[in-house]
């Protein structure tokens, strides 16, 4: 294992420090992303995504072009060496002669994690399983950065599939980190968020979670409400999943209830858990933080790379 | 009454609770080695009121950290000369590798030969290991 490479495989890879300077650059190519367009010339971004994916993948290679580098990789398992039985350690052990640094996502949890003890070069973690997905964490943040100008003393509302939302994980485990956060789990009992993850929060930080089942109980308080779909693909069984899928619709009459200044985000996609006219509400912010999802994406390869001081 | 002599050089696993001697007998694959080894089962003892015992001779090259977590109570004396030299008290490891497999079906060591199932213990009161990977908690039982 290659200890001195640095990697983004779980939300405590990096101090809370490390993931402000990623906002804070983020922010600052979001503002004159032309000073950025040369920084990564000559460098290529390894993607391996074994799971489809639209906006990870995509953002990840539209972040790295606009920052003059290039991409190479698959996006279909089923065309690429593992179909014939390749190991998750031999692909990186070679792929990571032809890049600069790897973003991976994998159905099995943990996935990228193996990676990063093989890889010389680093390892991004573009979502593994139902277990983290820490750059949409980064992806949310600046988001609330942006938007509400600080990611402390917040209630922040997070509602749907708690159980198999790894954006749901990973942003649990960065925003317990930040000073006075209040989260307001709203869920299913079949969809609440794992128990070890949950012990794990309460026994490690200073943070306050309540659990629910009505958005309706909790949603006027909440200075950011937190849609999430139901996971389909993580279901063994396709009529709990036809049982669940509709937990949770929220529409403009719901909001009425929510403060003027509350934030709705999204990981997208969604299915119906939003329902089309809430776009027009001026709080809903989830395409706005899928814009964002560039821009974070190109001050993290810059860090990781090493380039970002040379801007 | 059965007797056992001692062995002249080797290690003595002694007060095993009573039942734990045969599972740690397989679990270090005692049955398949060359040297002389035996197990007692049911053995008086004031403190246990039975316990069990292992006796190994030539060998001192066991897996302490798989007899920490079966039996953490028992006790290990290394014998040289007939004499015992040194005793070792047994601990819960708080790092486990290879020895157990992860709970959760998702994990990627499920699936992946490179992927060594490692586990950090987690300090809850109960024997549970928090999985290197995943992060799913998996209790210890034999």
């Amino acid at each position: 294992m290659n200890q001195t490479v640095k990697h983004l495989v779980d939300p405590n890879d990096f101090t809370v420090e490390e993931i402000n300077q990623v906002i804070d650059l983020g922010l600052k190519i979001h503002s004159n992303p032309a000073q950025y367009a040369r920084l990564c010339e000559g460098k290529i971004l390894g993607t391996l995504f074994y799971e489809p994916s639209t906006r990870t993948r995509l953002s990840f290679e539209s972040a790295m072009l606009r920052l003059g580098g290039q991409v190479l990789g698959f996006s279909d398992a089923n065309t690429s060496a593992v179909k014939k039985g390749e190991s998750l350690a031999d692909t990186v052990r070679v792929l990571d002669d032809y890049c600069d640094a790897l973003v991976m996502r994998h159905p099995m949890e943990g996935a990228p994690k193996l990676a990063s003890e093989y890889s010389t070069v680093p390892v991004i973690n573009g979502g593994d399983g139902g277990h983290q997905h820490p750059t949409q964490t980064l992806t949310d943040l600046i988001s609330i950065k942006y938007y509400k100008g600080h990611i402390s003393n917040l209630k922040i509302a997070i509602c749907g599939d708690l159980l198999f939302g790894r954006t749901v994980h990973s942003l649990l485990k960065t925003l317990s980190r930040f000073e006075n956060i209040t989260f307001y789990l709203i869920s299913p009992p079949e969809l609440k968020i794992p128990k070890h993850l949950k012990d794990y929060l309460l026994d490690t930080y200073d943070v306050s979670i309540s659990e629910f089942t009505d958005l309706e109980d909790c949603i006027e308080e909440a200075d950011i409400l937190y849609m999430t779909r139901i996971q389909k693909e993580r279901f063994l069984n396709e009529e709990e999943y036809m049982r669940l899928k509709d937990s949770y619709i929220l529409t403009r009459d719901k909001l009425s209830e929510a403060k003027s200044d509350l934030m709705v985000l999204h990981p997208l996609p969604r299915v119906n858990e939003i329902h089309y006219d809430v776009d027009r509400d001026p709080r809903a912010k989830y395409f706005e933080q899928a814009a964002f999802g560039v821009y974070v994406r190109m001050a993290l390869i810059s860090i990781l790379l090493e380039v970002a001081d040379h801007a | 009454m059965l007797k056992v002599t001692g062995i002249q050089k080797g290690i003595v696993i002694d007060h095993i609770a009573k039942g734990n001697g045969i599972k740690i007998f397989e679990k270090l694959n005692l049955a398949k080695v060359n040297y002389p080894v035996v197990l007692l089962i049911n053995v008086s003892s004031q403190k246990l009121g039975q316990k069990d015992i292992i006796k190994i001779q030539d060998n001192v090259d066991i897996d302490f950290t798989m007899l920490g977590l079966i039996d953490p109570k028992a006790t290990v004396n290394i014998i040289e000369d007939e004499k015992i030299v040194s005793k070792m008290s047994l601990e819960i490891p708080k790092e486990v590798t290879g020895l157990f497999q992860c709970k959760n079906p998702r994990c990627v060591t499920s699936v992946d030969d490179y992927a060594v199932p490692k586990f950090t213990r987690v300090e809850n009161g109960k024997i549970q290991y928090r999985c290197n990977y995943c992060e799913e908690l998996t209790e210890y039982k034999l």
